[in-house]
C-alpha cells in the first residue's frame, strides 16, 4: 500500500480508485489546494498563473488557425487571410492569437522583472530560474517564427535579416543559413520547416514549465521581503487566500487584453504585415516586433570592428551574450540580501536598468538615421555593465539593514 | 525615392554583407506631410460602419480605381454587408467578366460574374500592371488600410490607446487622394510620370495620377458630388473592406468587457471577504 502522507482524503469511489492506480487527484491537491504559500505576496506574484492561461489560449487559438493554414509559399499569406475573413470565429481567432503573442510577452517581462527586482534568481531558486530563462529563449524563438508564418512583406524581410545573422557565425555560419532556410535563400522549404517548428515548439514550453513550476514547489515561492519562510505562521494555503488574489489579477490583465483585442488589434503590430510577402519587393524600415526591439538595437549598435571580429560577427555575438548572461544572474548577483526592498542602491541601478530596457526599445523602433548610434552604444553599454559590473561589485558598497522576518515587516506595516 | 528604397534596401542588406550599419547625412522622412485626422463614422469604440457611404465609396471604387486596382479578398456576395439585397447583388456581379475553364472542349473561356466571385484583377498579371502605369504595381487594395499607418509622434502614439486611435489607414487614403496639389511648388523637379504628393509614404511623388476631382461620380442620393467627398468615402469603403467584421468585434468586445469589469468587481468582493475571514482568524 502506498503511504498515506499528506492531508489529501479521496472522497468519492472513483478518486478512491485513482489514488492507488494513478494518484492525479492527489497530485492535484497537494501541490494547488494544499499548497502553502507565503502570506505577503503581493499582485506581481500572479502574473506566473497568468502566464500558464496566455500558453494555454495561444496553444488552442494556435490550433484553430493551423487547421486552416496552408503552409505554401503561393498561398500562406491568403489562407489566413480567408480564414480570418470567411472562415467560422475566424475574425476572432486571428487577432486573439497575434495579440495574444504580445500580452504574453506583456507579462513574461513582469514576471522576469519581478524576479529580478525581488531576487528570486538567488539560491537556492537559480534552477527556477533558469528554467525560466529557457522557456523566454524558446518563446522567442516561437513568436519569431510564427511572425514569419503569415508569410507578410515584414516577416520575410526579418527571416532574411534573422538567417543573415545564423551566418555570420565562424565555421558553422553558412551550414547554420542552409539548414534554417532549408535551401541558399527564403522559400518554400522554409515555410515548411518554420510551420513545424512553430507547431512543436509550444509543446517544448508546456515541458519547460512543467518543470519551472515543479522547481518553484520544490524549493518554494519567494516573497517581496526575500527573506526566507521561518515558521508555518507566515504562510497561507494557496487555496483561497492566493488563489483568489489571482483571479483578480488575471480578469483585470483579461479587460487590457480584451482592449486591444477587440479594440485596437493593429495596434501592436506593423502595417506591414498587411502585405503579401513579395522577394522582389523589400519594406523600407524592417522593425522587428516590440518585444525584439531592445535586443535588435543592440544588435544595431555595434558599428565597428572589434580586432579581428568584424562588426557583424560581432554584433551577433553581443545579441546572443545579451541573451545568455540571463543564464548566470544567479551567480552574477553577489549579495546577499534578496530583495530589492532592502537595498536602496540596487534598487536605483535596477530602475536605470529597466529604464534602460525601454531605451533601448525605444531605439530600436527609430530608423537608423534618425538616431544617433552613440546612444544606443551607451544603452547597449549599460546593459552589459548592470550584469557584469552592478550586479557582483554592488553589494561591497551596501549596507544593507534586514528585519528579522516576514512577520515583523507584516506588523510594522500595520 | 529609387535613391531611398536603394538606400534602406541597403541598409539591410548590410547586415548580412557585414558592412555594418553607417549613418545618412540628412534624413528624409516620408510622407512629407503626415494626415489629418478625420471624422469616421466608424472610429471610436462604438463607431459602424456608415452604409450609404459604403455604397458610395462601392462606387468609387467600381467606377474609377477598378481599372487600376484589384480588389482580391473581397467576393461580391460580401457586400450584402452594404445592404444590397440578393438580386441586387447578381445583376452587380454580371458587369464583371470572369475567366474560367476549362470547359468541355478544354477551352478558357469568359463569363459574366458570379455572386461567389471575387472582383477580378483589372491586369493579368504584375507586369503588365506595371508596364501600364510608368512601372509601378498599382497595390491590391483590399487591405490596404490596414497595410498603411504613418508612424504617430510621442506622445500620440500612447495617447492613442486610450483615445482608441484606429482610422490611421483611412486618414491616410484620405490625405493621399486629396493631397494632389495642396504644397505642390513647380522648383520640385518631378520625373515624367510621377505626381508630386507630400502624402505618399513612400517618396515625394507616386505614379498615381490624381484619379479624384469634383465631379467625376454621380452620386444618386444627394451627397456633395466633390474630390473630398469621393476621397472620404472610398476610404470608408477600403476601411471595410480590409477589416469587415469590425462591427462584429466591436459588439463582442463590449458584451466582454462589460463581463470582465463585472466579474472583476466580484472577485474584488469575494477576496475581501476572505481575506477579512482570515485576518480575524489571525487575530484572536
Ligand atoms: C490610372 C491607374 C490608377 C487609378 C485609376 C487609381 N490608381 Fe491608385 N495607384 C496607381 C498606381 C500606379 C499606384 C502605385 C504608385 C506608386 O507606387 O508610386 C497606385 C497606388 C495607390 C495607393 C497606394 C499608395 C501607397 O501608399 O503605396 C492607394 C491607396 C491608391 N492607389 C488608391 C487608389 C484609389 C482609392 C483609387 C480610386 C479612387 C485609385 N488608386 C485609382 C494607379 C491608379
Ligand atoms: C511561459 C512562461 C512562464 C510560465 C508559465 C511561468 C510560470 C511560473 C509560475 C506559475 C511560477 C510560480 C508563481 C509566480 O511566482 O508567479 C513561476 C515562478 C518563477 N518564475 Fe516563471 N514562468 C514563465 C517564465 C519565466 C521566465 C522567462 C523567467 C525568468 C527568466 C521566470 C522566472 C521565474 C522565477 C525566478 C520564479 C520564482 C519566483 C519566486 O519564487 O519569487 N519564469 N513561474
Amino acid at each position: 500500500m502506498i503511504k498515506e502522507k499528506g492531508t489529501y482524503r479521496p472522497k468519492t469511489r472513483c478518486s478512491r480508485f485513482l489514488n492507488h492506480r494513478l494518484p492525479f487527484p492527489r497530485l492535484i491537491h497537494d501541490s494547488i489546494i494544499k499548497y502553502y504559500v507565503p502570506k505577503n505576496l503581493n499582485y506581481f506574484y500572479t502574473f506566473g498563473c497568468i502566464l500558464i492561461l496566455m500558453l494555454t489560449s495561444q496553444i488552442l487559438t494556435g490550433i484553430v488557425m493551423a487547421m486552416h493554414y496552408v503552409p505554401d509559399v503561393g498561398s500562406a499569406f491568403e489562407s489566413r487571410e480567408h480564414f480570418m475573413r470567411s472562415g467560422r470565429y475566424g475574425w476572432l481567432f486571428g487577432p486573439w492569437h497575434a495579440v495574444g503573442s504580445s500580452f504574453f510577452f506583456i507579462a513574461v517581462y513582469i514576471h522576469l522583472a519581478r524576479s529580478l527586482y525581488y531576487g528570486s534568481h538567488k539560491s537556492p531558486r537559480e534552477i527556477v530560474w533558469i528554467l525560466g530563462v529557457f522557456i523566454y529563449l524558446t518563446m522567442m524563438a516561437t513568436a519569431f517564427i510564427g511572425h514569419v508564418l503569415a508569410w507578410s512583406m515584414i516577416s520575410a524581410a526579418e527571416v532574411s535579416i534573422a538567417a543573415g545573422l545564423f551566418r555570420a557565425m565562424p565555421l558553422v555560419g553558412s551550414w547554420l543559413y542552409e539548414t534554417l532556410l532549408g535551401g541558399y535563400s527564403i522559400g518554400q522549404p522554409t515555410l515548411n520547416r518554420f510551420y513545424v517548428v512553430h507547431s512543436l515548439l509550444p509543446f517544448v514550453l508546456v515541458f519547460l514549465i512543467v518543470l519551472h513550476i515543479w522547481a518553484v514547489h520544490m524549493v518554494g515561492q519567494n516573497n517581496p521581503t526575500g527573506l526566507d519562510v521561518q515558521s508555518e505562521r507566515e504562510t497561507i494555503p494557496f487555496v483561497p487566500y492566493a488563489a483568489i488574489k489571482y483571479v483578480f489579477t488575471i480578469s483585470i490583465f483579461l479587460i487590457f487584453f480584451a482592449w486591444f483585442l477587440f479594440y485596437m488589434p493593429d495596434y501592436m503590430s506593423h502595417a506591414d504585415h498587411h502585405i503579401q510577402a513579395d522577394i522582389f519587393r523589400t519594406p523600407q524600415h524592417v522593425v522587428p516586433e516590440w518585444y525584439f526591439l531592445p535586443f535588435y538595437t543592440m544588435l544595431r549598435a555595434i558599428t565597428f570592428d572589434v580586432g579581428p571580429l568584424e562588426s557583424t560577427l560581432f554584433g551577433v555575438m553581443v545579441l546572443t551574450g545579451s541573451l545568455l548572461i540571463l543564464l548566470f544572474v544567479p551567480w552574477l548577483d553577489r549579495s546577499q540580501v534578496r530583495s530589492a526592498r532592502f537595498r536602496p542602491l540596487y534598487r536605483i541601478c535596477y530602475w536605470l536598468f529597466i529604464v534602460d530596457v525601454i531605451f533601448l526599445g525605444w531605439l530600436g523602433s527609430q530608423s537608423v538615421n534618425d538616431v544617433d548610434v552613440i546612444w544606443s552604444q551607451i544603452g547597449t553599454a549599460f546593459y552589459f555593465i548592470f550584469f557584469l559590473i552592478i550586479m557582483p561589485y554592488l553589494p561591497r558598497f551596501e549596507k544593507n539593514w534586514l528585519p528579522a522576518s516576514i512577520e515583523e515587516v507584516i506588523h510594522q506595516k500595520k | 525615392m529609387i535613391n531611398i528604397i536603394v538606400y534602406f534596401t541597403g541598409m539591410g542588406l548590410s547586415i548580412f554583407w557585414g558592412t555594418g550599419f553607417t549613418k545618412a547625412e540628412v534624413s528624409i522622412h516620408y510622407p512629407l506631410v503626415r494626415p489629418q485626422q478625420q471624422k469616421w463614422s466608424f472610429s471610436g469604440p462604438f463607431g459602424v460602419y456608415d452604409r450609404a457611404q459604403l455604397q458610395r465609396g462601392l462606387k468609387v471604387y467600381t467606377e474609377i480605381c477598378a481599372t487600376c486596382h484589384s480588389l482580391k479578398f473581397v467576393a461580391f456576395h460580401n457586400l450584402r454587408a452594404l445592404n444590397y439585397d440578393e438580386q441586387e447583388i447578381k445583376s452587380f456581379s454580371n458587369q464583371f467578366a470572369i475567366k474560367d475553364g476549362p470547359n468541355e472542349e478544354g477551352n478558357i473561356f469568359t463569363r459574366p460574374a458570379n455572386p461567389t466571385d471575387h472582383f477580378p484583377a483589372p491586369f493579368a498579371n504584375d507586369i503588365q500592371a506595371a508596364f501600364a502605369n510608368n512601372g509601378a504595381i498599382p497595390s491590391d487594395l483590399s487591405l490596404i488600410a490596414r497595410a498603411r499607418a504613418v508612424p504617430r509622434p510621442f506622445p500620440n502614439c500612447l495617447t492613442d490607446i486610450l483615445k482608441n486611435y484606429t482610422t490611421a489607414g483611412a486618414d491616410y487614403i484620405h490625405a493621399l487622394l486629396t493631397g494632389y496639389e495642396t504644397t505642390l511648388s513647380l522648383e520640385q523637379k518631378i520625373s515624367a510620370g510621377k505626381w508630386y504628393n507630400p502624402f505618399f509614404i513612400s517618396g515625394e511623388s507616386i505614379a498615381m495620377a490624381p484619379p479624384l476631382y469634383d465631379g467625376r461620380i454621380v452620386y444618386d442620393d444627394g451627397s456633395p458630388q466633390t474630390r473630398d467627398q469621393y476621397a472620404r468615402d472610398i476610404a470608408a469603403f477600403l476601411t471595410w473592406t480590409a477589416d469587415p467584421h469590425m462591427e462584429t468585434r466591436k459588439k463582442y468586445g463590449l458584451r466582454v468587457i462589460i463581463f470582465l469589469t463585472l466579474y472583476t468587481g466580484l472577485i474584488f468582493f469575494v477576496k475581501r471577504r476572505i481575506w477579512a475571514d482570515y485576518d480575524k482568524g489571525h487575530r484572536s
